[in-house]
């Protein structure tokens, strides 16, 4: 950790850095997996600095990542409405709405950059939503009090990779990236106690090849879709990080799992994914169920009186923007306890009206009208009218990869950046701050951070394609890809991919408790022999073959999975998303025990039980770990 | 619901393709035509033949993978509608529904139900930035931008990069997908310096993939985010203005 006072670290820090000098720059190649909004922003910022990029994704094109899909906005201390925000302000409803489980140094730097990236995306002409007088909009997101939150209409996540996206297609046109598409990252390759490169395999024609490089950058996103049902996109998947993990990465809080509470009720047993409904919603949405239980009347025949707006009464501070893990397990209380409303009771309801009222329709569909129009084509509703349906759902994953304060793992060389890795959000991540860090990360922290590395390797070159640790790996990569054709068995991917989601979202989802979870584990181990006897992949592996690809992310998400359950029953406490039933306060909120769990817990992997825990302690000095309180 | 459908199969760019007519059954209204097309793989799977391949991820309408032509049309027939954002509810029991590629020069087919668009990503490598180096930039409110030109660019930069397009036009014309970029960056003032040079690329690049553009008029009827033929009369205007200045 970087010497001196939080404020001067990030300072002190790229002060101290090894510098790489300009024209030495092009001697190196850095491999970047993964072009979402933190790959596709460091491979832009690192080509325009002089490296030599080479960028590999399994998508067809680099705008389809995943970071596509987010809706809402981006977080930024402008404090442009004086209301009173600060770079320290940030900082410090990060680290409480983490639930004081992330480390202090990386969050204030957070902080502290993330004004620089609005500045970012403007001068990209990423179409931000403005006021008339032509100065950039705000609105407010969960946890916090005021109104830092940066939008393009429900379409925030789009503008900003298309921005990083553009950055690096001129770097690509320039020679500066070489950009490999559909093809996936499926080994890290590790020479020397260094990261040496990758092994790839082409989707289309199934070759297996490898590349190497002075320093490899995962950017390959989160891990919800263990859970088969999430709001993450269906490709998105754990592979790089797990194959990092296997090869010597340390993985970080991996039972730090976020569950969103707005997103569209499941209405059926074949339904593949779960969308959600932005969270700026809750700026003017209210949040109610009947007060009565089993009310089957429809909502407008239901009067005030007999409503519960439950996050109004107990939260009256922070109403219906609390935290997500707040408001996620006050939904999940009120559907157990039979309150839930829908054909299947597995909602609450997401009320306009009164805000239609005070402000009028036009206002409201400027401010939300593709979310309306998002929702009214999946449930066929008319939520201007009827009130939209909610539930919680899998939706980000604050665990990833360990990395240091330079977003180094624990193998010299290899990065983890975005939400592979496990930095900056503790126990539960704030709303509209998942962008800010992928894209602080990818234009401003590691195109400094990973000089330092390189400048001490002026002069080497990374091994060859040849050499023996590229030879074993791509040879481990074929095999893996053999033996999942070879089983033959007679069950589908998807089959084994939805059993596992049922047991991880029944016993280390929302609630967890230590049977449920030390019999998660017993039921994943046996699915998993299971998965591999009986499961069924047709096809070569010489073609595009959509099942195969599958299942080799299926096989890493059994792993994943069990490693989840062990981290989350060994975290005896409860905090953020993290919440053993053992342990909670008298009204039902989460009780951390500072006194024996304020680290991170980090796991080696070894191959089988038990698996080796390391703590990185976490040290306070700038706030002063409370019990959370929204009231 | 019970439906019938008719899926190109084609196995390889250079193979033969055919049409293949697949009885689904226990479909139902509140499944997106991906889950219809998930449930048929699983039953392929089940009888050992080999599953569809087709294209599908965000499932939500933003990411611009998925794009089928469903009974003919790009999307299929609900307007302003991704195919994965489009419900059986769209369709009555007994429906029988055909199922192609997005068929156009400029995507060649790689098996099923995909096809190749990386010519796209080519048109934006050509000049679709503003050039920006990271850490190069001023204050963001120190370039005030007037709301409706705000608006307007997001309406243009609201495109997803399906393809339907070109896949609906008569032609196999790109103007839509070039237009709106140009438009989102060429209606900012941060856009304004490369306006010229900008224009004539992206032009120039899609030309060398894409059909011309005899404005039909159908790729804004496909278009899932209904982006307007303004922004083809814009392009047009650019274009012209950029020759002129060259
Ligand atoms: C529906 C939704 C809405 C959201 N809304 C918001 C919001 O409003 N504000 C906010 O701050 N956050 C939001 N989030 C969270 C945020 O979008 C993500 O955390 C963030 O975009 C992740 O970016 P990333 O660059 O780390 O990864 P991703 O965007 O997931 O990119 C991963 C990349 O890695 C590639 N990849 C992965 N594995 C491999 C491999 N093995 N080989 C090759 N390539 C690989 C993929 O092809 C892709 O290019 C939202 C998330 C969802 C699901
Ligand atoms: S799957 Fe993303 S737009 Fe349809």
């Amino acid at each position: 950790m970087p010497p001196g006072s939080i404020q001067e670290a990030w300072d002190n820090h790229r002060f101290s850095v090894r510098l790489v000098n300009p024209s030495n720059k092009r001697h190196f190649s850095i491999i970047v997996v993964g072009s979402g909004l933190a790959g596709a922003s460091a491979a832009a910022t690192l080509a325009e600095l002089g490296y030599e990029v080479k960028v590999f994704t399994f998508h067809d094109s680099p705008r389809r990542a995943h970071s596509i899909a987010a809706q809402g906005g981006i977080n930024a201390t402008k404090d442009y409405h004086n209301d009173g925000d600060s770079v320290f302000r940030l900082f410090y409803d990060t680290i409480k709405g983490g639930d004081f489980r992330s480390r202090e140094a990386n969050v204030y730097r957070l902080a502290q950059v993330s004004s620089e990236v609005i500045d970012q995306a403007t001068a990209q002409g990423v179409p931000f939503a403005r006021e008339y007088g032509g100065l950039l909009d705000n609105r407010s997101f969960g946890g916090v009090q005021v109104s830092r939150t940066f939008y393009a209409r429900g379409q925030t996540g789009q503008q900003l990779l298309l921005g990083a996206y553009q950055a690096m297609s001129r770097q690509i046109a320039a020679g500066n990236v070489e950009l490999h598409t559909r093809t996936e990252m499926l080994d890290v390759v590790v020479d020397d106690g260094c990261a040496a490169g990758v092994v790839v395999r082409d989707l289309l024609t199934g070759e297996v090849s490898s590349h190497s490089a002075h320093a490899v950058v995962l950017a390959t996103g989160g891990y919800s879709n263990a859970f088969f049902l999430s709001t993450n996109a269906k490709a998105s998947n754990a592979t790089a990080i797990w194959r990092a993990h296997r090869r010597g990465a340390v993985f970080a809080n991996p039972c730090f799992t976020q569950i969103h509470p707005t997103c569209i009720p499941q209405t059926d047993e074949t339904q593949s994914k779960l969308t959600l409904m932005s969270e700026s919603l809750r700026n003017d949405g209210r949040i109610w169920v009947p007060l009565q239980e089993g009310d089957e009347r429809l909502p407008d025949q239901i009067p005030e009186a007999e409503r519960d707006y439950y996050l109004e009464r107990r939260y009256p501070a922070f109403g219906n923007l609390v935290p997500r893990d707040v408001a996620s397990r006050a939904a999940k209380a009120m559907i157990d306890d039979d309150l839930g409303v829908g054909p299947h009771r597995n909602g609450v309801y997401l009320d306009f009206a009164e805000a239609i009222e005070r402000l009028g329709i036009d206002t409201i569909r400027g401010r939300y009208g593709n979310l309306f129009q998002m929702y009214e084509r999946i449930t066929a509703e008319d939520p201007y009218r009827v009130p939209m349906r909610i539930s919680p759902a899998p939706h980000y994953t604050m665990g990833g990869l360990w990395v240091d304060y330079n977003l180094m793992t624990t193998i010299p060389g290899l990065y983890a950046i975005g939400e592979a890795n496990f930095s900056d959000h503790g126990a539960n991540r704030l709303g509209a701050s998942a962008l800010m860090q992928g894209l602080a990360d990818g234009y401003f922290v590691l195109p400094v951070t990973i000089g330092d590395y390189l400048a001490a390797h002026l002069g080497e070159q990374p091994p060859p394609t040849d050499h023996p640790a590229f030879e074993a790996a791509e040879q481990e990569v074929d095999e893996r890809v053999r033996a999942l054709l070879a089983v033959d068995g007679r069950q589908s991917v998807d089959h084994f991919h939805r059993e596992l989601g049922r047991t991880l979202w029944q016993q280390c989802g929302m609630a967890r408790n230590g049977p449920g979870l030390e019999q998660a584990i017993h039921e994943i181990a046996a699915l998993r022999e299971e998965y591999h006897a009986d499961v069924r992949v047709l096809g070569d592996g010489e073609s595009l073959n959509q099942s195969l690809e599958k299942a080799g992310r299926v096989s890493d998400f059994f792993e994943l999975a069990d490693l989840m359950c062990h981290d989350a029953l060994y975290r005896e406490e409860s905090c953020g998303g993290h919440f053993r039933e053992e342990h909670q306060t008298p009204d039902h909120e989460a009780l951390r025990d500072d006194d024996n769990f304020a680290h991170v817990a980090a796991w080696e992997y070894s191959g089988a039980e038990p698996h080796i825990l390391h703590k990185e302690e976490l040290i306070f000095q700038n706030v002063h770990p409370t019990q959370r309180s929204y009231a | 619901m019970k439906l019938t459908l008719k899926v190109w199969r084609q196995t390889s760019p250079e193979a033969r393709g055919d049409f293949v007519i697949y009885t689904v059954d226990g479909a139902n209204e509140e499944m997106s035509f991906p889950e219809l097309l998930d449930l048929l793989n699983e039953r392929l799977t089940a009888e050992s033949s080999d599953p569809i391949a087709f294209e599908s991820d965000c499932r939500e309408g933003i990411c611009g993978a998925c794009g089928l032509m469903i009974n003919g049309q790009a999307h299929g027939p609900q307007r302003g509608t991704t195919t994965c954002q489009l419900h059986l509810r769209t369709f009555n029991d007994g429906d029988e529904i055909v199922v192609e590629p997005f068929r156009s020069a400029g995507f060649p087919i790689v098996k099923d139900l995909v096809v190749d668009r990386s010519p796209l990503d080519r048109i934006i490598q050509s000049g679709g930035y503003i050039t920006a180096p990271t850490g190069s930039a001023p204050d963001a409110n120190l370039i005030p931008v007037p709301k409706d030109d705000a608006d307007r660019a997001m309406d243009a930069a609201a495109c997803i990069g399906c393809g339907a397009c070109i896949a609906a036009c008569p032609n196999g014309a790109g103007q839509l997908f070039t237009a709106a970029k140009l438009a989102h960056l060429n209606l900012l003032p941060q856009g304004q310096p490369e306006r010229p040079k900008r224009t004539l690329a992206m032009v120039e690049t899609m030309e060398a993939y894409f059909g011309s553009c005899t404005n039909h008029g159908e790729c804004t009827a496909a278009c899932p985010k209904e982006i307007s033929l303004d922004f083809i009369a814009m392009l047009n205007h650019d274009y012209r203005r950029a020759r002129r200045s060259r």
